[in-house]
């Protein structure tokens, strides 16, 4: 069972390695930098989201069914789609009144 | 302060419900209150803790930390439900029947209501340790007035808890007849939407693949954003925009705890004497 979790977490891993061209998200004043991101249709994407506020934030997008807390001062990782081509809505649910972004799929 | 009550209300409905459904369906069982109490305080403990430790939960598994802990949490709460509701199928009806309590099924009625303190505890952690970390971050900003902070958190938290009694209320009005075949649904569908909602933690993280996404979608119908959304999320997993193994997590659950009630039952009735009755 260790073995298997083992196995399952270095593929996760080597996905995540293997993903080409991420993007960077900055959190900041609770804001998103860039707030409107364009991502390659039909492709998993790695989205690096880097908190630089002193408070934790939650990423969160019911478009991309993503829910993730990014503790003070560090970095997050989500992996996007492969995504249809379209837009999707995400918020920082701690601060949604400033921190709101889309992400463009092309 | 009502953005504060609103975000706070929000993450407290899903635990709220879940609480409520439980309280209902332990109904008849000795010291329950007790024990739901056990599973709301160490819940509350451990919100603080997994707040706290955010960080260092977040940077395990190559950052996958947190999605590997949601999908665990929920993965032992789906099994202790299953667990609840396959017990229930061959003793609930002798314990609403008689109002005295034999030995037995007070020790029987331990067993199964320490099951339940885990599922209630993780349900106050999951949403707790996010309304912590929320409450902690506008409390460390400083054009938020603290006292009014602290009231909108307050509102949101009786808010929750309200609507919480207020299906424990409604559920209690169910008549004898229906009422462990009611609960027992309530609780099988929760059971297979913490199931959908663990699948979509492990397809966060990327180790599941999620076979079509999404396979339907309602979000024009009620979205996960609204409060009906997060109501119906709580109770049965509901999503606007359900993977493939979403669904296919949440059918394999229902099936499997039903098939576990069935043979529960039948088992049951073709034993009238059961040592706990005897």
């Amino acid at each position: 069972m260790l073995r298997f979790i083992a196995a399952a977490l270095l593929a996760a891993s080597a996905s995540a390695f293997a993903a080409e061209g991420d993007i960077n998200l900055v959190i900041e004043n609770h804001k998103f930098t860039p707030d409107r991101i364009e991502s390659p249709a039909g492709k998993k994407v790695k989205l690096v989201i880097d908190n630089r506020d002193a408070t934790a934030e939650e990423f969160e997008s019911h478009d991309l069914k993503i829910e993730k807390v990014i503790p003070a001062k560090s970095k997050g990782t989500v992996f996007l789609g492969p995504l249809k081509a379209g837009e999707y809505k995400f918020v920082g649910e701690f601060n949604e009144k400033t921190a709101k972004g889309v992400i463009v799929a092309k | 302060m009502f953005g504060t009550a609103l975000v706070v209300f929000r993450e407290t409905l899903e635990a709220a419900l879940i609480v409520g459904i439980i309280a209902a369906a332990t109904r008849g069982i000795p010291g329950r209150g007790r024990w739901i109490a056990g599973g709301l305080a160490a819940g509350l403990v451990g919100s603080l803790l997994v707040a706290g430790g955010a960080e260092a939960i977040s940077k395990v598994a190559e950052g996958m930390g947190q999605e590997l802990f949601n999908a665990s949490i929920l993965g032992v709460a789906v099994v202790m439900l299953a667990w609840h509701n396959i017990w229930m199928s061959s003793h609930g009806r002798e314990l609403a029947a008689s109002a005295k309590q034999i030995g037995g099924a007070i020790r029987e009625g331990s067993k199964e209501m320490s099951v339940l303190l885990v599922v209630i505890a993780v349900a106050v952690l999951r949403e707790g340790s996010e309304t912590v970390l929320f409450l902690y971050g506008i409390s460390a900003s400083p054009e938020n007035s603290a006292a009014l902070m602290a009231l909108g958190g307050a509102i949101g938290l009786v808010g929750g808890i309200a609507v919480g009694a207020l299906l424990f209320a409604g559920l209690l009005r169910i008549p004898l007849k229906w009422f462990f075949s009611a609960t027992s649904l309530l609780v099988l569908l929760l059971a297979a939407g913490m199931a959908a909602q663990s699948a979509r933690f492990l397809i966060q993280a990327d180790m599941l693949p999620s076979l079509a996404n999404p396979v339907w979608d309602t979000s024009g119908f009620v979205d996960n954003g609204s409060l009906a959304g997060k109501a119906l999320q709580g109770l049965l997993g509901y999503d606007a925009q359900p993977s493939g193994m979403q669904i296919t997590f949440f059918f394999t659950v229902l099936i499997a705890i039903a098939i576990g009630m069935a043979w529960a039952r039948r088992r049951s009735e073709t034993v009238p004497a059961t040592p706990a009755t005897a």
